[in-house]
């Protein structure tokens, strides 16, 4: 980071946000809706780490499987093990929408951490538009089912008669607040993540501290690998906690 | 040393933001502790509620999530 010019007057230069910057591939323009940037690459590259393994590592179908089709069966299990524990076995049938979610974002997370590799989920814009989906799915997807009962969510008949419009209007604040968690929690966790690394690869310019900072960059990048996992895997999780809510709507 | 007073309040609040980042390190850490706590005392049972700790802990993080949301918002759209 050190070595990029900023014309700043202090000896300590370091930008860790720079490396969360959307540049386009080709050429130097503004960036349009169209435009082929870093982020389009590296969507498509966890794209195609997605079809090498799944399609690609399971083509064989072998009795005893190989290391390729290993995985990919252990993901396929862990996520249908997920969505049947916590959402139930009527709602396998959404199981399809679910593995695409986790296998798109654990991909997505571990590129990331490869060196000069950009991160797609440190951006609001990609989490946002997939947080928002989920909500819109599932909402649609609870009065398509349940119709008016849908309603039932807010309306907490456990709770005593007094307090319980006060509650709806928490329950409804939270209702429409979880496309905003749901999305920050991960695109926050990726983008302060990876700036702690920069910030401590800055501090790594000074000599005279540069083992420790070395040291904390390995300790940071070994808990950035199982902060990219466990982020995919909440993100999943709670997916399949509203998918519940919408298909059983009793609170 | 130049800038306007709005911009160093600014700035202020945003750093205010970060006491928000020690809840949410209470509150997930006091998920994962009871989560201990009571795995160690039936340890058999702890399996079946993994799932159940990363949602209390997702749900924990939550508010700490919106602590850095208001910093984002202070940074980039007041």
């Amino acid at each position: 980071m050190a070595t990029e010019a900023h014309g700043s007057e202090s000896s300590l230069v370091f930008h860790p946000m720079d490396q969360f910057k959307v540049t386009p591939l080709f050429g130097d323009g503004a960036v349009h809706w169209y435009t082929i940037t870093n982020v389009t690459l590296w969507m498509a590259i966890s794209v195609i780490g997605v079809i090498l393994l799944l399609v690609v590592g399971s083509r064989g179908r072998a009795i005893v499987p190989s290391k390729g089709q290993s995985i990919a069966e252990l993901t396929y299990g862990f996520v249908y093990k997920m969505i049947e524990d916590v959402t139930g076995k009527d709602a396998v049938k959404y199981f399809p929408y679910v593995m695409t979610l986790f296998i798109f974002i654990v991909f997505s997370n571990m590129l990331g951490l490869l060196p000069l590799s950009f991160t797609t989920t440190s951006h609001i814009a990609v989490t946002g538009v997939l947080a928002l989906l989920v909500f819109l799915f599932v909402t649609i997807l609870g009065f398509v089912k349940n119709g008016s009962k849908f309603l039932a969510l807010f309306w907490v008949s456990s709770a005593p008669m007094a307090v319980r419009p006060l509650l709806a209007v928490i329950e409804l604040i939270s209702y429409f607040v979880r496309p905003v968690s749901h999305s920050i929690r991960l695109a926050g966790n990726m983008m302060a993540g990876h700036a702690v690394i920069k910030v401590f690869a800055g501090f790594a310019a000074i000599a005279a501290i540069s083992p420790v900072s070395i040291l904390a960059i390995t300790a940071m990048y070994g808990l950035e690998i199982l902060v990219a996992f466990i982020q995919a895997y909440v993100f999943t999780i709670l997916t399949c906690v509203y998918l519940k809510d919408a298909l059983h709507p009793v609170h | 040393m130049e800038g306007n007073i709005a911009e160093l309040g600014k700035y202020i609040g945003v750093g205010l933001t970060a006491i928000g980042m020690g809840g949410a390190a209470m509150g997930v850490g006091n998920v994962a502790g009871n989560y201990l706590s009571g795995a160690l005392r039936n340890p058999s049972a702890a399996a079946s509620q993994t799932a159940t700790l990363f949602i209390g802990m997702a749900f924990a993080e939550a508010l700490g999530i919106f602590s850095f949301l208001v910093a984002l918002l202070l940074m980039f759209a007041v």
